[in-house]
């Protein structure tokens, strides 16, 4: 098989928009959502935030479903270290967001397709820009389309499987 | 921040001129800092402040073409010592990367030229690369000769520090003074570090002029200083060449010797009279000759 | 999954909010949109879901169709989330068979194309009604709540909110880091509008909470931790030695006038360094407790061990002086957190155009509360440094307020404090007073009224800000004075005026150590660092964390009214809560398939709570859900995904993904 990213050349229509799918801690990066909402800080709408109590919930198979599922990126928020409302759930996703890039790497998914940032519930401002930069980015890596990509994978395996069985059959006749 | 490897060195049409002996007193000095400089080649006119007035778009085209063959030239950091310069390129600049209706403009502008947008280019005036990049401490362990008991107010005028603040606290400027002390001499407590030299007023409504020169001579006078410093050559100028006039019509005793920042430095570095530009001044040329000339040795760099 | 959960029915709504969201997310075309969705049997829009008939609206159609699921699609579920989860209730569903959508705070408010917030918010409400798909019936979970509550800072509001909740009968703890209660307000002179006497209005109130037998106070003494949650907290407060025992000293202060140092040599913090004390002292007169407390860093005893103990003398009798004093700990239990921590002024040495700290004549406000006060420095002689009486002063407004450079918030008492400190000194010295403004605010009761008043006394307001201050004289009537540059915009001029006495009106700001103070309560700050209430308007002393109030300045700037009006306010909440005896939880605890579970104690270090335990003998791992706080943590670790959680399933999360994400 022929080893190439496998966002290569795959779509390149006019009209794609990058989304990125963000899980955000109920008690900082959330809160700080709430807070650019009330200061109309105005952000990149190809975001849509998934609430979690806390960043130490997000569980990689959620990031891998996201991808999986059409996400073009995935954004996880969570308190500053030492602001953790649960004292330390964010050191955990720390701990899994680093692992997660490393699978992300041999699965061929470009790093900057996932980001983990810290931001209080203050930083309504931080989220605005965390957003449109993940955004920009993400526009720039191009489309993921692992749907896409896993249907055709499909397809793949099945004109294998399928040739495979009218060989055999023509063998047997 | 990391000091560049070599910094371009934009001289402006003052530097050329009435300013030559801050070019030759800048360049002294870097060539004793060991600082690697070169002059950025086919430079043009920066419009200074009144091309900005008649048209800004082209005025900070005029701007920005330095810039770009700066960027051409590979080169991040430009040297613009005339403040006019300076807060022109810098401002450019700054309409050129921070406002993108602006920025559109002069792309499409520079691409007609075949030039490259400057993003990365740094605007810096030697009194940062002084304070900044050499730092106080080495210019300390490189003075050769300190002016000693020698009081000095630092004059930057309106330029330098508004309103980007890059070279010096817009508010209360103090790294000439650091810079100064460095070397040995004693600063005083200037209050109009900041205010208004006449600028081209000198040329037009020169009695307006004249006044605003005398409020900073007497002043630093009033305060114990023996000489001005600038880092401006309008400045410089303005302060240097009508002392005599002002004697006349106030009949004061203003004779006031006004400095290139770079030539008490360079001197300090061990620099010689003649390659600081020192015997270009009008003013105060006693005291010049007294503080620069003591020591027979900086004969031998000239 | 219907047969897992019966037929789901679910209704949707989508909220207008007035046109907050109609304006920028085309809210019929949701509605239309989420009525083509499986499982929704009725979408509407309207008005304002949050209101009464809004909410009967949902338990309406809850009737009419048997609705088993509701998703509101409206503002952020901290704001409305338990309203609608209520009025799902009253309607006999279990509440937790509602899911909440903002489509306001994360759609309308942050964007402005419509097209694309209409599509976002689709998106989100498709999430959303797959999601509540999955949801369960859940009992909310009930905490007792210990009645005693603890105050942090003995300012006008900790003072207030104290007296307030002691007044009811239960236990109150006010620790203050200072020796003295009293805060900033002890140290006024005379408050606006009324002019009023600062001490004399303030002392009784401190009084009252060293008298009350349901306080107990603790001076000098800081929060060092804080566990627990709502109910239940456990606080550690650190009592710094104050060298005195406080049980012993009766506040003759003959030790005072003991001391070897025959004169007061160290900076007076009550006055600001306008005079000296001693390193044995009351902070001022009325202090709260009546102890004297020794400095050790001034204190020759303390530094070297080599003084004649002067002081130990004077108070043989009844030998309250103790060098031996060590700081000890306190633990308690409380059910509910006051927060009073204040404010500190900001420091005008950030602005050097001003000259303070270089000219000895400018002073800020908060000094010249200390030179008008009788019992000051100078004994209420408004005096220069130099000892002259000023002929002209000039009181600078918005220093540090209202300026992209420092602070941009307006720190509110400014205006009127300088209305009045201009009023006092003008009465103390004839002065010719001139106060420069951007605009004067004097909103509150009887405050335009003083303004009016001060006006007419004579005072000179100057619309400007002022540019500089600076000892160069341009001519010779300046020779000696402060001279304002200041472009007077209401004549067009840039004026100079000579003054002898600079005062610079300080903003209030954030304490220095408010970040330490948020993350020891595990509260929020807001952008400009004062603590973050729970809803700006609806919910101003209350914060995320829940039975932690907070109130007065450390919230954001405001007057003595307003400060205590808010302490009334937590007070208040604290009482309700020690009063109801108990608080409900989320029911978002986690919970493991014990039949699942392959015992790897992967889970077990990972709770900060220590609510996973292992049970040697079955194998197995278990959440115990009273120490749960449902932060999910353990959830996502589990390799063999035995562990769940309430409220964030597993299958409620993953269909929320792919709900956001089934155009892609």
């Amino acid at each position: 098989m022929e080893d190439k990213p496998i966002t290569d050349q795959l779509v390149t229509s006019a009209d794609w928009e990058p989304l990125v799918v963000a899980f955000f801690c109920n008690w900082c990066t959330y809160t700080a959502a709430d807070l650019a909402g009330v200061s109309r800080m105005g952000y990149d709408h190809n975001v849509r935030v998934i609430r979690v109590m806390c960043s130490g919930r997000v569980d990689p198979q959620f990031v891998l479903d996201a991808f999986a599922h059409g996400a073009d990126g995935v954004l996880i928020g969570g308190c500053h270290p030492g602001d953790c409302h649960y004292v330390e759930g964010n050191y955990k996703t720390l701990r899994r967001y680093h692992l997660l890039k490393r699978v992300l790497r041999d699965l061929g998914i470009e790093e900057g397709r996932l980001r983990l940032e810290w931001i209080a519930a203050s930083e309504g401002e931080k989220v605005a820009k965390t957003i449109n930069e993940m955004v920009e980015q993400v526009r720039a890596l191009g489309p993921l389309r692992l749907t896409r990509r896993f249907k055709e994978w499909d397809a793949e395996l099945a004109s294998h499987e399928a040739e495979a069985q009218s060989e055999e059959v023509a063998t047997h006749a | 921040m990391e000091p560049p490897a070599k910094y371009l060195y934009y001289p402006g049409c003052s530097l050329k001129a009435t300013g030559v002996a801050y070019e030759e007193s800048l360049l002294t000095t870097l060539r004793l800092l060991e600082i690697p400089v070169e002059e950025l080649s086919d430079w043009n006119c920066c419009g200074a402040t009144a091309y900005m007035s008649v048209s800004e778009a082209s005025a900070t085209l005029l701007a920005l073409r330095n810039l770009a063959l700066a960027h051409q030239a590979g080169t991040k950091d430009v040297l613009a010592p005339c403040s006019a310069c300076y807060l022109t390129l810098r401002k450019s600049h700054e309409l050129a990367t921070h406002y993108p209706e602006a920025a559109k403009d002069v792309e499409r502008f520079l691409e007609q030229a075949g030039l490259p947008r400057p993003d990365s280019v740094r605007v810096r005036h030697p009194l940062e690369v002084l304070y900044t990049d050499v730092g106080i401490q080495r210019l300390r362990e490189l003075t050769v000769r300190r002016l000693q008991g020698v009081r000095m107010a630092s004059y930057y005028g309106c330029q330098a520090v508004r309103p980007y603040g890059e070279v010096d606290d817009p508010h209360e400027p103090v790294r000439m003074d650091e810079v100064l002390r460095a070397v040995g001499v004693e600063t005083v407590d200037y209050p109009l570090k900041t205010k208004c030299c006449g600028g081209s007023l000198t040329g037009t409504i020169h009695e307006v002029g004249l006044r605003l020169n005398y409020i900073l001579l007497k002043e630093a006078q009033r305060k114990g200083a023996q000489a001005i410093v600038t880092i401006c050559p309008l400045c410089q100028f303005n302060l240097d060449a009508y002392q005599r006039e002002i004697r006349k019509q106030t009949g004061e005793p203003i004779d006031m010797p006004v400095l290139y920042l770079t030539q008490v430095i360079g001197w300090a570095l061990g620099g010689g009279f003649r390659e600081l530009g020192l015997h270009r001044a009008i003013s105060g040329r006693k005291l010049i000759e007294q503080w620069f000339t003591v020591k027979k040795e900086a004969e031998t760099y000239v | 999954m219907s047969e897992r959960n019966g037929e789901v029915r679910i209704g949707v709504y989508i909220c207008h909010c007035g046109v907050n969201i109609a304006a920028t997310v085309d809210v019929r075309a949701v509605a239309e949109y989420a009525a083509t969705l499986p499982g929704v049997v009725v979408a509407r829009d309207y008005k304002y879901m949050c209101s009464d008939p809004g909410q009967e609206m949902i338990q309406q159609d809850i009737r009419d169709h048997q609705l088993n699921r509701v998703v509101v699609a409206a503002c952020s579920p901290s704001l409305h989330e338990r309203t609608f989860r209520n009025a799902v209730e009253r309607a006999g569903l279990n509440p937790f068979f509602f899911q909440m959508v903002n489509i306001r705070e994360h759609d309308s408010w942050v964007h402005s194309d419509r097209e694309a917030a209409t599509e976002k918010a689709k998106d989100l409400v498709r999430a959303a009604v797959m999601r509540v798909y999955f949801h369960k019936p859940l009992e909310r979970r009930r905490v007792p709540v210990n009645p005693d509550v603890l105050v942090v800072g003995g300012g006008i509001a900790g003072i207030h909110a104290a007296l307030t909740v002691a007044n009811s009968g239960k236990r109150v703890y006010l620790v203050e880091r200072e020796p003295t209660i009293g805060g900033h307000m002890a140290q006024f002179d005379k408050t606006f509008p009324t002019l009023d006497c600062a001490a004399c209005i303030l002392t009784p109130k401190m009084s009252a909470v060293k008298e009350h037998p349901n306080i107990t106070l603790w001076t000098y003494s800081e929060v060092v931790s804080v566990d627990g949650s709502v109910g239940d907290y456990r606080v550690v407060v650190k009592r710094k030695p104050r060298y005195v025992r406080e049980d012993l000293c009766v506040g003759c202060l003959q030790c005072i006038e003991a001391c070897v140092f025959k004169e007061a040599k160290f900076d007076d913090e009550f006055n600001l360094g306008l005079s000296k004390r001693k390193p044995i002292y009351i902070p001022f007169p009325q202090a709260t407790p009546k102890v004297v407390v020794i400095d050790p860093e001034a204190c020759i005893q303390l530094r070297t061990g080599k003084c004649k103990k002067a002081c130990l003398e004077a108070c043989a009798e009844r030998g309250a002086i103790d060098f031996e004093q060590k700081e000890t700990y306190e633990e308690i239990h409380v059910g509910s957190i006051i927060i009073a921590t204040g404010f500190q002024t900001f420091d005008p040495r950030r602005m050097p155009q001003y000259g303070y700290g270089k000219y000895p004549n400018v002073y800020t406000t908060l000094e010249v509360e200390r030179l008008v006060n009788a019992s000051g420095p100078t004994g209420g002689q408004v005096v220069t440094r130099d000892g002259r009486v000023p002929e002209s002063v000039g009181i600078i407004l918005c220093v540090g307020s209202r300026d992209e450079r420092t602070n941009r918030w307006c720190s509110r008492v400014c205006c009127m404090t300088s209305l009045k400190l201009a009023h006092l000194i003008k009465e103390h010295t004839g002065a010719e007073v001139f106060i420069f403004y951007i605009d004067m605010r004097a909103a509150g009761k009887g405050y335009e009224e003083f303004y009016q008043r001060v006006l007419n006394e004579g005072v000179h307001f100057v619309r400007g800000r002022v540019a500089e201050i600076t000892d160069w004289a341009m001519d010779p009537s300046e020779e000696g004075k402060l001279i304002a540059r200041v472009e007077d915009t209401n004549t067009g001029f840039v004026r100079r005026i000579p003054l002898d006495m600079v005062v610079l009106a300080v903003g209030l700001e954030p304490q220095f150590d408010a970040l330490n103070v948020q993350r020891l309560f595990g509260i929020g700050c807001s952008m400009d660092g004062f603590f973050l209430e729970r809803h700006p308007k609806l919910a101003p002393s209350p914060t995320y964390t829940d039975g932690i109030f907070i109130a007065g300045v450390c919230q954001g700037p405001k007057d003595i009214p307003d400060s205590v009006m808010q302490a009334g306010y937590a007070a208040a909440e604290a009482i309700a809560l020690a009063d109801t005896g108990f608080f409900e939880l989320e029911p978002n605890t986690a919970y493991i398939i014990a039949e699942e579970c392959s015992g790897c104690k992967t889970c077990i270090p990972l709770c900060p709570y220590q609510a996973i335990t292992f049970n040697e003998e079955k194998k197995k791992a278990f959440v115990n859900e009273v120490l749960c706080k449902g932060c999910g943590t353990c959830v996502a670790a589990c390799p063999s995904g035995s562990i769940k959680q309430n409220l964030f399933e597993d299958e409620e999360i993953f269909s929320e993904i792919e709900g956001v994400l089934a155009y892609a």
